[in-house]
């Protein structure tokens, strides 16, 4: 194995370590959430999903999309590959946060509201933020040259990251035109400590999870590209 | 090596990489006016890259152009005033006619009088009876002559051309050849790219061989082309 | 500057010349709209709905798609006739390509809305005279922004496989946006309301148009140049 491949393996080593730690810390978070945090008064059980549900969210909106964007547009400066390779791996990992956001809203929307979906303004903006990313990895796939391929993602991904607050206010606008949703928002201050405390513990294990995953697709992508060169060759 | 008059275009250091690929990796030439470069090489060896990147459309990842003395970069867009080029591609509009396709590029480069300098262009490449025609009813050789005409409409120092000769017969060749040898002034350089030397070798003061993004030789041209041509093979398999 | 203009306009100009000479994308555009208008009519019950409740969302969603329709011409024009090194060799600066771009396909939006207002005021039966140059005005300030974005992605996709598939995946989320400011502001419009009470949404679509009109002129050069 020469230098150069044995260094991707010990990037996707050490991303195996970090998802594997973030996992243990959502799980670990989850027995918190389930055995030592107070439930919740109006919603009961189903609550206790908001403890996956708002650190997706979280990390989705506020570390993995701006990471992309601004790895782009650092790429557009630098022209360091390892840029791209970096911004393509925290899109994956921000399309899968969003999942996981569209998935356990409904989930738990659905034993409150009674219904799956109600057009609600942070799961509308995931929405749209799921859509995004699925047109960069749409748009990644369907050019060849690696270099062009680093230019219009950094472009995309700088245009997306600039989109988004203009969807979070044309969304909010647009819900003014609909009823509101007779039930407490997870932001709201007055949050009892255990709860919030268990919060915080579910956006640090999320983001060790981001860290991990973005890690282990980076070491793939580089053990990938370098197979690539050395068949050039 | 050089001659005594000052270049007129100098490349310094030119490396593409496209991912791991070194499509140009250390690439060094200096030619004066009234100077023909002839790059030849093996498929895939880099001429395409070099010659785009000696017209400005790629951006080397390393090393510097300069054109009469100026930099070429992607937003020293005057420096194109002296840059043209004869692509694989026509650069010509099928809807346009030729005199429309022809005025275009005159005020694309801000030419004073740009139905002028369209009708003298096409004149002088003998298409003026074709002038209201559209491209696609022209034959493959007057095409590349309506293409010339597009290349030369703003007076370029420097003309790149790239394997001019492919898909012309022997007459059309001829013609090409001849019309060349008239635009190798005391003012214009020329790069030519081509697959076959004997296509160009009269033309020639200068002669590159490319191999994988480098030159395997460059220098003045030599006398005798069936000397060269062996020494050509042998460096070209390198 | 002077400078810029005038070589946007000589390229606009080219752009314009060719496209009435083909005539293909203004008209497959406008044929669609028509369509999507008549589908539109049929797929409703009026009985059920109230036309003036429906007819902002049916106008701007045709608009939409046919805008799309109508902005993948922008490049796709070069990349057949193989020309477009020869714009990017000419000594023209990144941002008047873009501007040149840009002035067509807003001319040929325009002109697919243009068409579809009046088969729009037809076959929905409505009148809008009161309304109709708050409606214009929403229109230009609406495809103002939307064809910035579709300018720079249309640049983008020329280059990739299934060009003509990919330019609506990209460029739909970014038309949501206008597309809902412009119904907001659609809304009390053909209800009769005075154009001042639509001031905000006009302001919003405004902003959303110099955001993006400059983002765009100002990543352009990292589309097309290599």
């Amino acid at each position: 194995m020469t230098a150069a491949v044995s260094g991707a393996r010990s990037v996707i080593n050490r991303g195996l370590v970090l998802t594997t730690l973030g996992l243990l810390g959502v799980a670990g978070v989850m027995v918190l959430a389930l055995g030592f945090t107070p439930v919740e008064a109006t919603q009961g059980l189903a609550q206790k999903i908001f403890y996956v549900h708002v650190p997706a969210a979280f990390i989705a909106l506020w570390v993995a999309v701006p990471a992309t964007a601004f790895a782009g547009l650092l790429y557009l400066w630098l022209h360091d590959p390892r840029l791209d390779r970096f911004a393509a791996a925290s899109a994956e990992v921000s399309l899968v946060f969003c999942l996981v956001v569209l998935v356990t809203g409904p989930i738990w929307a659905r034993p409150i509201w009674g219904a799956w979906w109600t057009w609600d303004g942070r799961l509308t903006l995931t929405l749209f933020l799921f859509f995004l990313l699925l047109g960069y990895q749409t748009m990644r796939a369907a050019i060849r040259d690696p270099v062009e391929r680093a230019r219009f993602s950094a472009v995309l991904g700088a245009m997306g990251l600039v989109l988004v607050p203009f969807i979070h206010l044309s969304v909010y606008l647009w819900r003014g035109l609909h009823p509101k949703p007779i039930v407490l928002k997870p932001s709201d201050p007055s949050l009892p400590p255990e709860m919030l405390h268990t919060l915080l513990y579910g956006i640090g294990a999320a983001l060790l999870l981001y860290i991990g995953f973005v890690t282990l697709r980076y070491g793939i992508q580089l053990a990938h590209d370098q197979r690539e060169a050395a068949d050039a060759r | 090596m050089l001659s005594a008059d000052p270049a007129l275009v100098i490349a310094t250091g030119l490396a593409r990489r496209y991912g791991a690929v070194r499509a140009l990796d250390g690439v060094d030439l200096a030619l004066a006016a009234g100077e023909v470069l002839l790059v030849l090489g093996p498929n895939g060896a880099g001429k395409s890259t070099l010659l785009r990147t000696l017209a400005g459309l790629l951006r080397p990842t390393a090393g510097t152009v300069t054109v009469g003395g100026r930099l070429l970069a992607s937003d020293a867009h005057d420096v194109r005033r002296a840059i043209g080029l004869l692509s694989h591609q026509s650069l010509l509009y099928d809807e346009l006619t030729l005199v429309e396709n022809l005025v275009f590029t005159a005020r694309l480069y801000g030419l004073p009088d740009p139905a002028a300098s369209a009708a003298t262009a096409l004149a002088e490449q003998g298409l003026a009876e074709r002038a209201h025609d559209r491209p696609r009813s022209l034959s493959r050789g007057m095409q590349q002559r309506a293409a010339i005409a597009r290349a030369l409409i703003h007076d370029p120092a420097l003309l790149l051309l790239d394997e001019p000769f492919t898909g012309l017969d022997a007459v059309a060749g001829d013609r090409l050849r001849a019309l060349l040898a008239m635009h190798v002034t005391g003012r214009r350089a020329m790069v030519i790219v081509t697959h076959h030397a004997s296509e160009a070798w009269d033309l020639a003061t200068r002669v590159g061989v490319m191999v994988r993004g480098r030159w395997a030789f460059e220098g003045p041209r030599p006398a005798g082309l069936d000397d060269f041509q062996q020494h050509y093979n042998e460096v070209a398999r390198g | 500057m002077g400078n810029l203009l005038r070589l946007a306009l000589v390229l606009a100009g080219k752009d314009l010349r060719l496209e009435l000479r083909t005539r293909t994308s203004i008209i497959s555009a406008a044929v669609f709209a028509a369509l999507v208008l008549i589908v539109f009519n049929f797929a409703r019950d009026p009985t059920a709905v109230a036309t003036l409740d429906l007819a902002p969302s049916v106008l701007w969603v045709t608009v939409a798609f046919a805008s799309v329709l109508a902005m993948n011409r922008g490049f796709l024009v070069e990349r057949e006739n193989a020309a477009f090194d020869g714009l990017l060799l000419a000594p023209v600066p990144r941002e008047a390509l873009f501007l040149g771009k840009y002035l067509a396909n807003f001319a040929f939006v325009m002109l697919v809305e243009g068409i579809a207002l009046p088969l729009f005021v037809l076959f929905f039966n409505l009148d809008l005279s009161h309304a109709l140059g708050g409606l214009v005005l929403t229109m230009l300030l609406a495809t103002m922004g939307f064809v910035a974005v579709g300018t720079i992605f249309s640049a983008m996709v020329v280059k990739t496989r299934f060009a003509e598939l990919m330019l609506p995946v990209l460029l739909l989320p970014f038309m949501v946006p206008p597309l809902i400011l412009a119904v907001k502001t659609t809304v009390p419009l053909f209800a009769g309301r005075p154009l001042s009470e639509v001031v905000d949404g006009l302001r919003f679509l405004a902003i959303y148009d110099i955001v993006f009109v400059t983002l765009a002129v100002l990543l352009f050069p990292a589309v097309v140049d290599e």
